[in-house]
């Protein structure tokens, strides 16, 4: 199996060294990607993102690049503001984004300050006795790097991978089929965080292995 | 548990060389940036700051090369001081690898820079560092330019503005105690931590383990120091057991 090609996405701010670094880590190749030409090979998506969702999601419009965001069907990973433009539309601007899950992201309710930084837990619903792969081989009580005020509200709480906790609960991970997101920094989060990027890498490698077989065999 | 409390190390920087004086003074040369940083991740910093002191008097920019190798090598959270007077300033930090930005000088002279900044970044990116000394009417005044001019702006007022123009967090810095290593300016911490609904960082004067306890207990969200750790006078894990032992949740590496 090749080393999966891995797009980060460039939506002008933000940290892409640690990503990247991180997927190389890992095993990845990995391209910056600023426009829908440059997704061409790509075989798994980071979508990172700092600053506010209505400031990325403006520059996701002017390069054409939401719109095959929202048709991508390959791995994709959001961090922070990244897991926060899947939803339909963010308290902080009300600009609306992607959309390609249903929801609203929203202020982080009872939080004794804002912004909500520093390293916290993560709280696994149990789904058939384990926790999503994209955790695997990370300890339970291994705690992540967090740099927000807003988290997401999914309306279908099935997709919740991973909750945390800052007085009231939060939603901090997100699966829907092979979209994941993240509202914490796994770029950030020392050993813990790499894993999960590696994971990540593994993951679409095993999606591109399988659909490679499915064609063989059909 | 929950949310834990920050121990970060503060790395001032001067043409790529880690430096550190007494009361913003008689800098001595204490290693290489990306080194020391790497070392402190290892041994279970929460945080990392790097306060570039040649920007602001020289005029140059921060140093976006040593903040992009620690990016490459470092993955523990990454906050840049130093020269930043624009949002493109800020831009070009962030994206050489930080996470967050701090303003000082600069939004003391334009105000505006902290909104610019937080409508484009977000306020959870721009970190409002304030250098404070005390005055003999029993407040505080601002000081900039790595603590050489007094600006005669009040603290606290100073700090009250920021946050609402858009600073997400204070990295607060007794000027009195920087470097003597006799505890944090507790009455200081108290009196910013009671008049903002930010994360407040203490920085100055810690000497043991003992003092980042009670900065913790005076409303640090989180607690910085830079000498000791350089010179090993205090290790990172014996504060957060000391911490922990004062029921402080803590992360462990």
């Amino acid at each position: 199996m090749s080393l999966p090609l891995i797009g980060v996405i460039d939506h002008g701010a933000g940290n892409l060294v640690s990503i990247t670094q991180g997927l190389e880590r890992a095993g990845a190749r990995v391209r910056t990607v600023t426009e829908p030409g440059g997704l061409g090979g790509i075989e798994g998506v980071v979508l990172p993102g700092v600053g506010v969702p209505g400031m990325a999601m403006a520059r996701l419009l002017d390069s054409g690049l939401a719109s095959s965001l929202a048709r991508w069907e390959s791995p994709l990973l959001g961090i922070c503001v990244g897991l926060q433009l899947f939803f339909e539309s963010s308290d902080e601007d009300r600009k609306p984004c992607l959309g390609v899950d249903a929801g609203i992201v929203r202020r982080l309710q009872d939080a004794p300050l804002l912004p909500h930084i520093g390293w916290n837990d993560l709280d696994y619903p149990v789904k058939r006795g384990r926790r999503d792969p994209i955790f695997s081989g990370i300890k339970p009580q291994a705690p992540f790097y967090f740099v927000h005020s807003y988290a997401p509200v999914p309306r279908d709480r099935s997709i919740v991978i991973a909750y945390a906790r800052y007085r009231s609960r939060f939603v901090a991970a997100i699966r829907s089929g092979s979209r994941i997101g993240v509202q914490f920094h796994p770029e950030r989060s020392g050993t813990a965080g790499l894993r999960l990027l590696s994971n990540f890498v593994s993951e679409t490698g095993r999606f591109h292995a399988r659909r490679q077989a499915g064609e063989t065999s059909s | 548990m929950s949310l834990r409390t920050r121990v970060i190390a503060c790395l001032d920087v001067k043409h790529g060389r880690v430096v550190k004086g007494v009361n913003f003074i008689n800098l001595t040369d204490e290693g290489d940036p990306v080194e020391l940083a790497a070392r402190y991740a290892e041994e279970g910093v929460d945080e990392i700051v790097y306060l570039d002191i040649a920007a602001s008097p020289d005029g140059k920019p921060a140093l976006l090369d040593v903040v992009q190798r620690t990016a490459r090598n470092v993955f523990v959270p990454l906050t840049v001081g130093g020269g930043v007077r624009a949002p493109d300033d800020m831009r070009a930090v962030l994206r050489a690898g930080a996470d967050k930005v701090s303003l000082n000088t600069a939004a003391v002279r334009h105000p505006d820079l902290i909104d610019e900044c937080a409508a484009e970044f977000g306020t959870q990116c721009v970190v409002l560092a304030v250098d404070a000394k005390r005055t003999s009417g029993g407040s505080w005044n601002v000081f900039i330019t790595g603590g050489r001019h007094n600006t005669g702006l009040d603290a606290m007022a100073w700090i009250e503005e920021g946050v609402s123009r858009g600073a997400g967090e204070i990295l607060l810095t007794s000027m009195d105690r920087d470097g003597t290593n006799i505890g944090f300016d507790l009455d200081l911490l108290r009196a910013v931590t009671r008049s903002v609904n930010v994360p407040v960082i203490a920085s100055g004067g810690a000497g043991g383990p003992g003092h980042f306890v009670e900065a913790v207990r005076s409303g640090a969200s989180a607690v910085l120091a830079a000498s000791i750790f350089h010179r090993r006078e205090v290790e990172i894990g014996e504060v957060k057991l000391m911490m922990e032992r004062a029921g402080i949740p803590v992360r462990h590496v």
